[in-house]
């Protein structure tokens, strides 16, 4: 069909349109960390590329599993990262503090991160058994919305905003990709308006309170949590159009720009590479998630096509919200970006969203 | 077919929605773009200054301050290098513990530990305050060591001001200090912040503060968030102050305030040729290499319960009635109005004037001009200002210099008081009366002079021209107006001030120890109580009478001229012995060194080891119960406040005639030198 058909399956069937662009990013997402590690690989751009191999290879293997396997995980899936979860508020009770991890010994584990995926995965597998008939009815909304809220909710008392806003959007867009009537969405919109000051005086910590004041409004803070978005700005603002060079980023290489290898990374990057590694960043997110959404559209079951449109929907959350918070357009919620960010967490999660994409566009050539 | 039709109808909605969900994307994207290209592109400029502004710190150096120099060159102020630590206020986290940690690397005692207290309280968030200068190695190395623990506090290399003679300059040159509040809003520069800088607080270096100052260098550093120096951009360096010279003679202010010794007093000496002031001694008074730190409690509490007034500075501000010491003043002042100095008259240990009798300290017998300055005789003036008339000789009291301010960069000097008609109606709303007179023309009553004043006049009288004092040296002087007088008239003045002291005088034991020159002056024992209360020589220091002395040498060709003013010294005796030690020092260093050696083993030192000694017994004594100093600019302002209250006229016209007491002995007891 497309010239490759000359070429052995295997390498044909490979999914070059999402590795080689990924694969250029996490790249370049290790030159940012060489830099912000002060020119050196250690400590987070070897690892971070190790990671990217390790969680591709995963990936690719995922994309070996059946639909049918994938559907039967979907429960338990979801059951066992649940317990997880309880498990971690356990821990997390016992210890005397907030813990967001096990220890696994190799890599600290996020049941939350393991959620984000997980979420998708049974709410697409919910309405890819529920009768057609029964879009329209109360169960087809209800069912998903528990789902959503219990990990949610036990995400919200770690406390972890960010993550448990990711798994909220990655159900809700399943729902809405699901064709459930939009005057549900319409009245949850009307009702989040409403919620939304309530939730912010009694649901959020003093903390996040003043986070999102400070987004309002940073200069009223600006050596307190306002300092996050000023420094990032002015890292952006100040590599121009072509950035001030690699490792010559005064902002992160003097410290001033906070977390500069995980949440801010972008900072980072647009500091050294300006407006031209900007859109490098951009243009490559917006490849991937053009693919995943295409494989959305070319699936053939209703299943594969929920799973893949509610991947995609997940990395993009990662990608617009740290975006946004670094250029000032949201509060500070700590959502790394995905394939820059250093952290395991991320990575595992958002590979194996891509490996979920993966897996549908296998199965979307198998039964073409 | 329905169920399919439905299925196909979630596909479509699936379609639908999936694109807009695509969209959505899309346009977060663009919108992602276009925020990017607004604040790297369009915003770039303001951004990059920020980010500049974060990485880059610009630190001001302080300039080195200019010198004060002697007529000879040599330092009467400069610049030490040194360690020396301050504190930023605003960026200290837990003020007490900084103090304390400070305290003991320092080895500060509970007093200074409560000062630094004081001084970080007072400016609050506001300029450097400095901790402790001229600190050794081992020290600077030991809180250089705990500066992490220490936020705020910043030890560095740097100069600062250091007086060789010390406590001799005190009140002349004044000290140094960290501005305070009130001069930063005056003059708002981010120098005045700096830490180290310091500016005039007193005297001199108050002055000619802006010469002084120079130019500050500066420092660019690039710095982390956390204010750690990575790299030096730039140093530009500082450029150091002007220096500014002065007439004084370093070597002779240092011996006059020596000379004073346990006294309370001051020696003005001047060149009659120039006005050039060589001398200007008051002591006692304080180190100014002290006070550079800020003003301690201790020092403070010393210095303010000293009845010898150690912070006013008496050449300008002590006012003493002149005495005898105008006498030959008032007998240019007769001469002029047409009195012949060979009219006598016959001193009966007194004189009618009017219709009362008024006693001279001695029987005089047949008095002309000459007898009446070198005897002083007291009944001459009683007769012969009556019949000029007081208002007319006080006319010439003030050509002479006398309730006379003079154009000098000092902070403040007092004019004193010449008595006349026309001033007494206006400050008591009463008659002038003959006892007014009585008591004028021998300078008691309502007269007050300054030592500088008194000074002022004997080179005048001394030369028959109106010279003025100037304290910074010039090249160029305008010559000074004659006073009018005929060189014979003159001449006999000098003649009879110099039997005062080699003739058959009051002073004869002022006599100078060198071959051919010999010392003109007039003795003046100023009475602070009657005879009632005190003899005047012995008793309560408070009550003994002020010696005085004014001079110049040579008396036939006049070079020098001066006044000495002892407080409470019990009579001119005090005065004439420092002038001619002092004269002595000028013409012959060695041998009025030799004297003075001789009597600083008697009083325990020099002046400057005297003064340690005594803060070092007060300091134990005292404790830290004492409160703290004010800041410069009030203690300046108390200072002088003090020193007029001191010296104001009564509240009431004093009505009493005042009765003469020995002038100091004449020659009787020259063998006892």
């Amino acid at each position: 069909m497309r010239g490759e058909i000359t070429l052995p399956a295997p390498i044909a069937e490979f999914p070059w349109r999402v590795v080689i662009p990924l694969t250029l990013l996490v790249a370049f997402g290790a030159a940012v960390l060489h830099s912000a590690a002060g020119g050196s690989m250690e400590p987070y751009a070897g690892s971070h590329l190790i990671r990217f191999g390790v969680f591709l290879v995963v990936a690719l293997v995922m994309s070996y599993f059946p639909e049918d396997w994938t559907k039967l995980v979907a429960i338990p899936a979801y059951a066992v990262t649940l317990l997880l979860l309880v498990a971690v508020e356990t821990v997390g009770q016992l210890g005397g503090g907030s813990q967001r991890w096990l220890e696994l010994g190799f890599m600290r584990l996020q049941p939350s991160e393991i959620m984000k995926p997980g979420i998708v995965l049974i709410i697409a597998a919910f309405y890819s058994t529920l009768p057609v008939g029964m879009i329209g009815s109360w169960r087809a909304l209800l069912v998903p919305l528990g789902l959503i809220l219990l990990p949610v909710g036990l995400v919200l008392l770690q406390p972890d905003l960010g993550t448990s806003l990711a798994i909220a959007f990655g159900g809700i867009v399943v729902m809405f990709l699901a064709a459930i009537p939009q005057k549900w969405f319409i009245g949850g919109g009307i009702a989040g308006i409403i919620a939304a000051p309530i939730a912010y005086f009694f649901g959020l910590q003093p903390y996040q309170q003043q986070r999102v004041l400070t987004f309002l409004d940073p200069a009223s803070d600006p050596q307190g949590s306002g300092y996050h978005i000023i420094q990032s700005k002015i890292a952006i603002g100040s590599g121009g159009l072509s950035g001030k060079g690699f490792g010559d980023g005064s902002q992160s290489q003097l410290d001033y720009l906070p977390e500069p290898h995980t949440d801010f990374v972008f900072a980072t990057m647009a500091e050294e590479w300006g407006l031209i590694g900007g859109l490098f960043v951009l243009l490559v997110f917006g490849i991937v998630l053009r693919w995943g959404l295409l494989v959305a559209r070319e699936a053939q079951t209703r299943f594969a096509r929920l799973l893949a449109g509610g991947m995609t929907a997940t990395i993009f959350f990662y990608v617009a919200v740290n975006l946004m918070m670094v250029m000032g357009l949201a509060p500070v919620v700590g959502i790394p970006l995905p394939f820059m960010s250093h952290g395991g967490s991320s990575m595992m999660t958002n590979m194996i969203c891509v490996g979920a994409l993966m897996m549908v566009e296998r199965w979307n050539r198998r039964t073409s | 077919m329905d169920r399919k039709l439905t299925s196909n109808s979630l596909k479509e909605t699936f379609d639908r929605r999936s694109f807009v969900v695509g969209s959505v994307q899309g346009g977060i994207g663009l919108l992602l773009a276009a925020r990017m290209g607004y604040i790297a592109v369009a915003e770039n400029e303001k951004y990059e200054m920020e980010a500049e502004s974060n990485r880059v710190n610009l630190s001001l150096i302080p300039p080195r301050r200019g010198w004060i120099l002697d007529r000879n060159g040599s330092p009467l102020a400069s610049n030490r290098a040194d360690f020396r630590v301050d504190i930023i206020p605003e960026r200290l986290e837990d003020r007490d513990f900084t103090v304390n940690v400070l305290g003991d690397l320092l080895e500060f005692t509970e007093a200074e530990k409560a000062d630094l207290h004081d001084r970080l309280e007072e400016s609050a968030g506001f300029a450097a305050v400095p901790v402790a200068n001229g600190l050794d190695f081992e020290k600077f190395a030991a809180i250089s060591v705990r500066i992490p623990e220490l936020p705020g506090v910043i030890p560095q290399r740097g100069f600062s001001r250091f007086y060789p003679t010390g406590a001799s300059v005190g009140h002349l040159i004044g000290y140094v200090g960290s501005p305070s509040r009130e001069e930063y809003e005056e003059e708002p520069q981010p120098l005045l912040l700096t830490p180290g800088f310091k500016l005039g607080k007193d005297g001199i270096e108050k002055q000619f503060e802006q010469r002084l100052r120079g130019e500050p260098g500066a420092r660019r550093v690039e710095v982390t968030a956390s204010g750690r120096i990575v790299r030096d951009l730039e140093t530009r360096d500082d450029v150091q102050g002007d220096a500014v010279q002065l007439t004084i003679d370093g070597p002779l202010q240092d011996y006059a305030a020596r000379r004073i010794g346990l006294e309370s007093g001051s020696v003005v000496v001047m060149d009659c040729q120039s006005g050039d002031l060589l001398c200007m001694a008051s002591m006692p008074s304080f180190d100014p290499n002290s006070f550079s730190d800020g003003i301690g409690r201790v020092e403070f509490g010393m210095l303010q319960e000293n009845d010898r007034v150690p912070l006013r500075n008496k050449t300008l501000k002590g006012l003493y009635p002149p005495g005898s010491t105008i006498k030959p003043m008032h007998s240019m002042a007769f001469m002029h109005e047409g009195v012949s100095p060979d009219e006598a008259i016959i001193c009966g240990g007194g004189r009618r004037i009017g219709n009362r009798f008024f006693n001279c300290w001695s029987n005089h017998g047949r008095v002309d001009m000459a007898k009446a300055i070198y005897q002083s005789c007291d009944s001459y003036f009683y007769h012969f200002a009556q019949q000029v008339g007081f208002d007319k000789v006080a006319d010439y009291a003030r050509q002479f210099g006398l309730g006379q301010q003079f154009d000098l960069p000092v902070a403040s000097q007092f004019y004193g008081t010449v008595p006349d008609p026309a001033w007494k109606l206006e400050k008591y709303g009463q008659e002038w009366q003959p006892y007014d007179t009585v008591n004028a023309s021998i300078g008691q009553g309502y007269y007050l002079a300054s030592p500088l004043q008194l000074a002022v006049m004997s080179a005048r009288i001394a030369t028959g021209q109106k010279i003025t004092p100037s304290l910074a040296k010039l090249d160029k002087r305008a010559p000074f107006q004659s006073l009018d007088f005929k060189p014979d008239e003159i001449a006999y003045i000098r003649q009879a001030m110099s039997d005062v002291v080699n003739g058959p005088g009051t002073a004869g034991r002022a006599r100078l120890p060198i071959e051919n020159v010999l010392m003109a002056g007039k003795t003046g024992t100023a009475q602070v109580v009657s005879l009632s209360v005190s003899n005047g020589k012995t008793g309560p220091w408070k009550y003994r009478d002020h010696g005085l002395f004014v001079f110049f040498a040579p008396f036939d060709n006049p070079r020098y001229a001066g006044a000495v003013v002892i407080e409470h010294g019990g009579g001119s005796g005090a005065a004439y012995p420092v002038a001619r030690d002092v004269m002595t020092f000028l013409l012959d260093p060695q041998t009025a060194l030799d004297s003075l050696h001789k009597l600083e083993e008697q009083w325990g030192g020099t002046a400057q080891q005297r003064l340690d000694a005594q803060y070092k017994s007060y300091a134990t004594a005292a404790g830290v119960n004492l409160p703290p100093a004010p800041p410069p600019m009030k203690l300046a302002e108390q200072v002088d406040a003090e020193a007029r209250a001191a010296y104001s006229a009564p509240e009431v016209a004093d009505d009493r005639v005042f009765s003469p007491r020995d002038e100091a002995n004449p020659r009787a007891d020259e063998t006892s030198t």
